[in-house]
């Protein structure tokens, strides 16, 4: 290990999809150790995984922290936005650095490659949405271009397999938080998010696509900034790809990404849910280097 | 059953579908016109909206000129006797934005969208209609991608979450009549709510393909005045209404007036009559959704390729309705393809 940081202290909490992924990324980073996986049910997959990655686990929920309150320095909540509003009072008691997987938007929007600065003072850190992480680098990037942005759309499609029943039941939830990101980082008065499932096999991977209308777009400049952020995003998102653009079509700038994942827990086509943990990860890990 | 009367219940979508083919360019006093007539008529459902429905106005698919508010008033203004509609797909509509609204407007059916192997995500919005005491029905769209089974697993969800109907689309007019058939047969049996179909006119199928969802046992049919609607148009109304007359199904409309109907949509609404253009008939036989052949040969234009192409690339990805930005990428594949090859 060329740095010599004693790892950071993690406990996961929400032992599905993703947080299974995250222990797999939390692992195989030289900044972060996760001392304890959480989750209801010790017989569910996650768990199971855990247990084979020889991690310690609990069944007991936000109890098996307030039980051991020295076991973790972060906390990533990957249970569910509902869930997570009960959590956070009990993790800022014990004085928790939070990470919150979930769009109750309670803490600080963070996007890694945007705004992880501001992140190290935040306690209660969000990463938004899968398609939030994907669209807002973008946005960002053309927002420094073109100032004073009337209206940004983002729309995104994602395999129907990697959307669970906690994504399809919070669709409208997923919307809003995006929209809320969007609009806190383009300064767009107007937004709109879309979302689509597409049931194709073999899946398809992620794409995400910000459409963008303006009086006189300067387009070599608006690809110059997207170039320098999507690099910046690839730092902590390897199969983030720039696949269209910045092109004008009927009137509109058109950018489309695509994310493949890392196929950690989760497979390839499941870069929705790479793309978030990856950011998360890259958080957590600028924390740790922050306190070093 | 031959002998026995038979009556349909018609929805019309010409104010909602119909908007696809002007590009979303429909005004609140063209609603208002043609809204009347369809009242006149006795036509019990007039849909009316955004090409994809709530909400769904946007860069995507296109902006719409009458946003869903003025659109809806417009409609519920002249709409005594007849029921307002509106169509909507959560991923675009949302509750606190859209539904709110339109219960507000004073909509009286709601008819809830999913591409047809995703009903799950209809959930929350078919409920909260049903807790709000206004009619809501269940829709599947592109349900060519998917087989009886399936349809009937989707269906069920749909009506375990309290729709009181169940219609598919076939909103590439990619089938048969055979086809539609064995999935409303397989419906009928399976729910215990009426069944509907919603037919796009892409391979010249329309009005057969509604005929064999009747025999099949479906109770709602959709069609619009001239077949005004995405792509080839969708099930021409007045046509259809013959039809069913012919048959002895029967729809409580006013066949003269409804005539009167398509008259005054051809000469407010319609900028250019709904044909089976060989693009349209491309995306049938793709099995893409037809309100993609706007957008299609435009940059099919643009990018100087052959839009029946797109269309069969389209196909081959296996797109779904909403997925318009898809349309760019592929263009851009194929004439990088295109370059290559010559080279």
């Amino acid at each position: 290990m060329k740095n010599a940081i004693k790892p950071l202290k993690v406990a996961i909490l929400g032992s599905g999809n993703i947080g299974t992924d995250l222990l797999v990324k939390t692992m195989r980073s030289p900044y972060l150790t996760c001392t304890l996986f959480i989750g209801r049910n010790m017989a569910s997959a996650g768990m199971r995984k855990a247990n084979e990655l020889g991690v310690k686990i609990s069944d007991q929920g936000i109890k098996a922290i307030q039980d051991d309150p020295a076991c973790c320095d972060v906390v990533f909540d990957a249970t569910s936005a509902l869930a997570h509003i009960q959590h956070w009072p009990i993790l800022a008691s014990l004085g928790k650095h939070v990470i919150d997987m979930t769009p109750s938007k309670i803490g600080e929007m963070c996007v890694p490659s945007i705004n992880l600065e501001d992140e190290s003072s935040a306690k209660n850190v969000n990463m938004i949405t899968c398609g939030g992480q994907a669209s807002v680098p973008i946005v960002y990037a053309i927002a420094a271009v073109q100032k004073d942005l009337e209206y940004v759309e983002v729309v995104s499609h994602i395999a129907s397999r990697s959307a669970g029943p906690a994504t399809r039941i919070n669709l409208d939830e997923y919307i809003e938080t995006t929209e809320a990101a969007v609009k806190k980082f383009s300064g767009a008065k107007h937004v709109k998010a879309i979302l689509t499932l597409n049931p194709a096999v073999p899946c398809v991977d992620m794409q995400t696509t910000v459409l963008v209308q303006v009086a006189s777009p300067k387009l070599a400049e608006i690809s110059e900034s997207i170039s320098k952020i999507v690099s910046k995003v690839q730092e902590y998102v390897p199969g983030y790809q720039l696949l269209v653009g910045p092109v004008l079509e009927n009137g509109r700038i058109v950018v489309t990404v695509k994310v493949c994942g890392l196929g950690d827990y989760l497979p390839k086509y499941a870069g929705n849910l790479d793309i978030i943990n990856c950011a998360a990860i890259a958080a957590a890990e600028h924390y740790a280097k922050s306190r070093a | 059953m031959q002998n026995q009367e038979r009556s349909v219940l018609i929805c019309d979508p010409t104010l909602r579908d119909g908007n696809h083919a002007v590009r979303h360019q429909l005004t609140a006093e063209q609603i208002a016109i043609y809204a009347a007539a369809a009242n006149v008529a006795g036509i019990p459902i007039v849909e009316v909206g955004h090409g994809n429905g709530l909400g769904a106005s946007s860069l995507q698919v296109g902006l719409a000129k009458t946003d869903d508010k003025s659109a809806l008033e417009a409609a519920r203004k002249v709409l005594t006797t007849s029921k307002l509609g509106v169509h909507v797909i959560p991923g675009f509509a949302t509750i606190k934005k859209d539904l709110r609204l339109a219960l507000d407007v004073g909509v009286d059916v709601f008819r809830i969208a999913s591409h047809c192997t995703e009903a799950d995500i209809t959930e929350r919005h078919i409920s909260y209609i049903r807790e709000h005491g206004r009619e809501v029905y269940g829709v599947l769209m592109m349900s060519h991608m998917a087989s009886e089974d399936i349809l009937v697993e989707e269906a069920s969800k749909m009506q375990a979450y309290g729709a009181e109907a169940l219609i598919i689309m076939d909103s590439a007019g990619a089938y048969i009549p055979s086809d539609v058939t064995s999935r409303i047969e397989a419906l009928v049996d399976a729910l215990g709510i009426p069944v509907g179909f919603h037919g796009h006119n892409n391979l010249g199928m329309a009005i057969a393909n509604s005929i064999s969802a009747v025999n099949a046992g479906a109770t709602i049919i959709d069609g619009t005045a001239r077949g005004f609607g995405a792509g080839a148009g969708n099930t021409q109304l007045e046509a259809l209404i013959a039809v069913f007359d012919k048959l002895g199904i029967k729809t409580g409309i006013d066949l003269y007036k409804v005539l009167d109907a398509g008259d005054i949509a051809e000469k407010y609404l319609v900028e250019t009559l709904p044909t089976i253009s060989s693009v349209s008939i491309v995306s049938g036989l793709s099995g893409v959704f037809s309100g993609y052949v706007k957008p299609v040969n435009r940059i099919a234009a643009e990018y100087n390729i052959d839009p029946r192409d797109i269309f069969f690339e389209l196909g081959r990805r296996k797109v779904v309705a909403g997925q318009e930005d898809m349309i760019i990428e592929v263009a851009t594949e194929l004439s990088k393809r295109g370059r290559n090859e010559r080279s």
